[in-house]
């Protein structure tokens, strides 16, 4: 068996190869988020962008750095009283960093540190530049290295420094995601133009996309049944908000129950104007030719009416509804 | 039910589209000492603090609890941090009451936020993984085809919707804690603003605030103050995708209300209830609600609103606080409205009380009309 | 208090990779396997811990919700915390008296994003996580603020494998090798290997405990508390609020056969150790633990349900299990189990 590398060594090892199924996905809000910042760490990140650091005294006396909004040891709000510590300060212990990540403040091997401003009584967390992991230590004395255009953020502060030698918040999660195994069965069918069922031998109910299992009963699905591509338009709305998914404004989302299935697909209804879709309204999916086919939903434009005559439903939703 | 248990600090921060003098922390605090501060008591005198929020989206702080620990006075204390989308408010008021009732602890503090405006809602809600096989357009697109069939089946006419978008509005105005103010609100200004997920119109929907609720929760033995007396407390959940769901009227909330007036004795609830604070975020839930929750029968909750029974003056007035309808931070608007049952029936609710009232319920909801959870509290104790 | 044990433990074999499978679909065995267990289609309750952020999509726990089959509509609730607290607000809600029977789950799949930068998300938003702090770095300053020995470090993933690898559920990892750092002073197999996975617990009351399991583990005493966040502020080498719950929980009162802790890095063993004053002959992680096998989100819940595996087989008389959650232990759980209903001799409480 082989031994544990450090993860920059194995890194590539599971890159994403070009699978159809495997999709990157991304949480970052547009130009991150907008974080208040209330009057304690404000002046804090103020006198920083100064190039100031500055700490709050609590009423037991003690100096807090960075400022806290409240004492963590008896929870009461702190004084207004601003001290400014350091520059210098202490190292308390430290973590060596080999290989930076990506969100990491330097893009060279450096350590992450707790520092005891002088003048404050509790440490500071920040990173230390100190070129090489034999150069830290408890007790190291480091200073900070300001960035060139402070912002008031606590990476105004590129880092600290060894003494003797020399906010606006993005946030970004990333993942590879894969549609699990139902979905993925749903998605090869539809690819042939195909809308694939199942149906739970429990309650005899037929779910739209194929799920292994039951929402009701909660047991395993284990016949698979294609229903047809045509239905019934339960409900709806007329969105008049854009969606990337929708090709203009105002766009129709519709509950549509496909003929053979117990419960309605959420999809586009389009191939008629807005306010002529009714609900009862009998329609049949659009597909994009054959050779343009992919493992996705996007494989049907739209649902369009057929121009049978509507259901009628006071009668009762097809297809089961209770 | 377990042990007595009963609210006796409520603490609201002014609901409002940007708070940004305050930190989350600073938030938290503001409402959690105005709860303290009511019930007379300080973080001190609290066994255990319960968080409740929707999606760490909103913020992009992943369990937040963590760092709020501090600005909560929970240090040394056990922290719950409850999760059931937009009940969650409610929930965590369950979750709270659930430590009393359990005779675990004698003090809960429990408080609930969102601070919107660290990012926006929609780009939140939004975030869906890819391989969806559903088309899901926002809050706005999922519900409105679920109004849209209940104006089918009810028969309801049109302007429903509208009376209620103004009753909530100028019910707001009586509320000093209250994000929408618009003096002068009627129909016809309802009537004229663009239909956004067609049947509900802009005004017909909730905003998005910053804000913060909190409230405290004591044992029987250890209440100060005047007490709000919790006589039913429930929650229901039920899947989103079963085949042949009621959307319009879920079961799970009739069966949360059936628990939490069995509980409390109710068996009429127009009747035995004074007042009810409902989460309405679309103005057209409240006819729908009012036929889920028994105050009316199938298909006939529109009329109640339209002869304005459920107005601050009518015989069950629902939503005196202006509701989810005038301040919305989502995590906490949920808890709002059990801290607003709670003032009710302590007579502390200012210009927009309720008088005489004696018997309130709370109600939430959240996912896809799915998550309920509700409580009736009560002047008398149980 | 009434008494309250856990009857039923299920989880899945875990995967150190994205086997293609959904959260849900990775649920659904699971909770089948504890109905089976137990007989029970329905419970008084049912609570479960999952996260968004490791999930990448808000309301991760509603498509549990379908994969339980939740109908008709069941009394339930979640935590955005390990399922460890869930079972902790099951706990409280069965004290209540009027239900006999609760339903625990957690799930999480580390293997979609990146886990370390994921859990830089629930810093301080101000001080910390801008400066990209990464899990794994946090630890590191928690182990080098221990300053523990590196051959009993090394000793802790050596055992934790071998019992990983005798455990079927866990995953099967080599013995620790090689010299070089993650993050200095953590080696590469310090840390708990990226895994996706679920768990779920039965939870009874009365009667029905004695009806369900023949040696019913017996929860003798269950509490949690948090410490402030800040990490310059804490005494990193230490675990206060480990201590605090270990004695609200009574860990003290008697033997402890064996211990199952939620030690995700090395140097949180001997730090949990200390903590919860564990005697000397305390078999720690039998299971191999979260060194051998950690879904995040599931991973507390386990430590749970292993510990009280070992009450129901009867391999263990009383046993102590621990849960964890926010950076650097901020929050712990600590709970006993023992074969003899606590009523005989009066249960410890939160």
């Amino acid at each position: 068996m082989p031994s544990d590398p450090p993860s920059a060594l194995s890194a590539g090892t599971t890159a994403a190869g070009p699978d159809p199924l495997e999709a990157r996905h991304v949480l970052e809000f547009p130009g991150g988020y907008t974080r208040s910042t209330g009057p304690v760490i404000g002046r804090f990140l103020t006198e920083l962008r100064d190039r100031r650091i500055v700490g709050v005294r609590t009423a037991g006396a003690r100096v807090l750095v960075p400022p806290l909004e409240y004492d963590p040891d008896t929870g009461e709000a702190v004084t207004g009283e601003y001290v400014e510590v350091g520059p210098a300060g202490t190292v308390q212990a430290w973590a060596w960093v080999r290989a930076p990540r990506a969100g990491h403040p330097l893009d060279r091997p450096f350590a992450w540190a707790t520092i005891r401003l002088d003048g404050a009584d509790t440490s500071l967390v920040h990173a230390v530049d100190a070129g090489a992991a034999k150069a830290m230590r408890p007790g190291l004395r480091v200073r900070p290295r300001w960035r060139e255009r402070p912002s008031g953020n606590i990476t105004d502060i590129e880092c600290f420094v060894p003494e003797v030698t020399m906010i606006n918040a993005p946030v970004r999660a990333e993942y590879r995601v894969r549609p699990g195994a139902a979905l993925t069965r749903f998605f090869t069918k539809i690819k042939d133009g195909v809308i694939l069922g199942g149906r739970c031998a429990t309650c005899d109910q037929v779910y739209v996309p194929y799920r292994t299992s039951c929402p009701s009963c909660g047991v395993l699905i284990q016949e698979e049944r294609e229903v047809a591509d045509t239905g019934t338009v339960t409900t709806f709305a007329i969105n008049n908000l854009p969606d990337p998914r929708a090709p203009e404004v105002p766009f129709v989302s519709a509950y549509i129950m496909l003929d053979g299935a117990d419960i309605p697909m959420i999809a586009l209804v389009g191939g008629v104007p807005a306010h002529e879709v009714r609900q009862g309204m009998r329609v049949r999916a659009v597909w994009v030719p054959p050779e343009e086919r992919t493992m996705s939903m996007a494989n049907i434009r739209w649902f369009a009416p057929t121009g049978e005559p509507d259901v009628d439903l006071s009668a009762g939703v097809p297809g089961g509804g209770v | 039910m377990g042990e007595r248990c009963a609210v006796i600090g409520v603490g609201q921060t002014r609901y409002t589209t940007k708070r940004t003098d305050v930190s989350m922390a600073g938030l938290v605090r503001e409402a959690a000492l105005r709860a303290l501060d009511d019930a007379g008591l300080t973080f001190a005198d609290i066994d255990a603090v319960v968080v409740g929020k929707a999606p760490d989206m909103f913020e992009g702080v992943m369990m937040p609890e963590a760092y709020l620990a501090d600005a909560l006075g929970a240090a040394g204390k056990p922290m719950t941090r409850v999760h059931t989308a937009g009940s969650v408010g409610g929930s965590t008021a369950l979750v709270g009451a659930s430590l009393i009732q359990g005779g675990v602890h004698d003090r809960v503090l429990v408080v609930a936020f969102e601070k919107q405006s660290e990012s926006n809602a929609t780009w939140a809600l939004s975030t869906h993984l890819p391989f969806g096989a559903s088309l899901v357009v926002g809050a706005g697109g999922y519900f409105a085809p679920h109004i849209r069939e209940y104006m089918r089946r009810s028969g309801a006419p049109d302007h429903i919707g509208a009376l209620v978008a103004v009753k909530d509005r100028r019910n707001a105005l009586k509320n000093p804690y209250a994000h929408l103010r618009i003096p002068g609100i009627d129909r016809a200004m309802v009537e004229s603003t663009p239909m956004l997920w067609e049947p509900i119109r802009y005004l017909e929907t909730c905003p998005s605030s910053d804000g913060a609720c909190a409230i405290v929760l004591a044992s029987e033995k250890a209440v100060t103050g005047t007490p709000a007396w919790i006589h039913g407390a429930a929650m229901r959940s039920e899947p989103l995708t079963r085949a042949g769901r009621e959307t319009v009227s879920p079961q799970a909330g009739k069966d949360c209300a059936a628990d939490v007036y069995r509980q409390a004795g109710v068996t009429d609830p127009r009747r035995d209830i004074d007042v009810a604070e409902v989460y309405v975020p679309f103005s057209w839930y409240e006819p729908m609600w009012l036929e889920n929750l028994g105050f009316a029968p199938e298909n006939e909750g529109w009329k109640l609103t339209e002869a304005g029974c459920t107005a601050l003056d009518g015989d069950i007035p629902w939503n005196p606080s202006g509701g989810v309808l005038s301040s919305n931070p989502i995590g906490a608007s949920g808890l709002i409205r059990f801290a607003e049952a709670a003032l009710q029936v302590r007579g502390m609710a200012g210009e927009h009380q309720v008088e005489g009232a004696a018997t309130a319920l709370g109600h939430a909801y959240g996912g896809g009309a799915q998550f309920f959870a509700m409580w009736i509290v009560s002047n008398r104790k149980p | 208090m009434r008494d309250v044990a856990v009857v039923a433990f299920a989880q899945t074999a875990h995967s150190g990779h994205d086997t293609g499978l959904t959260e849900a679909e990775t649920l659904h065995p699971v909770i089948e396997e504890v109905r089976r267990a137990t007989g029970l289609s329905r419970f008084g309750f049912t609570c479960s811990g999952s996260c968004d952020y490791l999930a990448g999509a808000p309301f991760s726990f509603v498509s549990a919700l379908d994969a339980l089959g939740a109908w008709p509509p069941i009394s339930e609730s979640h935590v955005e915390m390990d399922a460890a607290f869930a079972l902790y607000e099951a706990w409280v809600r069965l004290q209540h008296g009027d239900i006999d029977s609760a339903l625990v789950y957690g799930f999480g799949k580390s293997s979609t994003g990146d886990l370390r930068e994921v859990m830089t998300l629930q810093l301080d938003p101000y001080y910390l996580a801008p400066l990209g702090l990464d899990q794994v770095s946090y630890a590191a300053l928690q182990a080098a603020a221990l300053g523990g020995d590196r051959a009993e470090l090394d000793e802790i993933v050596r055992r934790s494998r071998a019992d990983g690898r005798a455990n079927p559920h866990a995953l099967d990892l080599p013995d620790p090798s090689g010299t070089e750092y993650e993050v200095e002073p953590l080696r590469p197999y310090d840390i708990a290997p990226i895994t996706d996975g679920a768990a779920a617990v039965v939870l009874a009351a009365g009667d029905l405990a004695r009806e369900l399991a023949e040696t019913p583990a017996y929860i003798g005493g269950i509490a949690h508390r948090i410490e402030p966040h800040y990490l310059g502020m804490r005494d990193l080498s230490r675990s206060p609020s480990a201590a605090d719950a270990a004695r609200a929980a009574g860990v003290g009162k008697g033997p402890v056969d064996v211990a199952e802790l939620h030690v995700q890095f090395s140097h949180e063993e001997p730090m949990l150790r200390a903590a919860l004053d564990l005697p000397e002959d305390t078999v720690i992680n039998p299971s191999g633990g979260p060194l051998a096998a950690n879904p995040v989100m599931a991973a507390g819940l386990i430590r749970l349900g292993e510990a009280a595996r070992r009450i129901l087989d009867g391999r263990a008389r009383r046993a102590v299990a621990h849960a964890t959650s926010g950076p650097c232990l901020q929050q712990n759980l600590v709970a006993v189990l023992e074969s003899a209903p606590p009523s005989e001799e009066g249960a410890r409480r939160g």
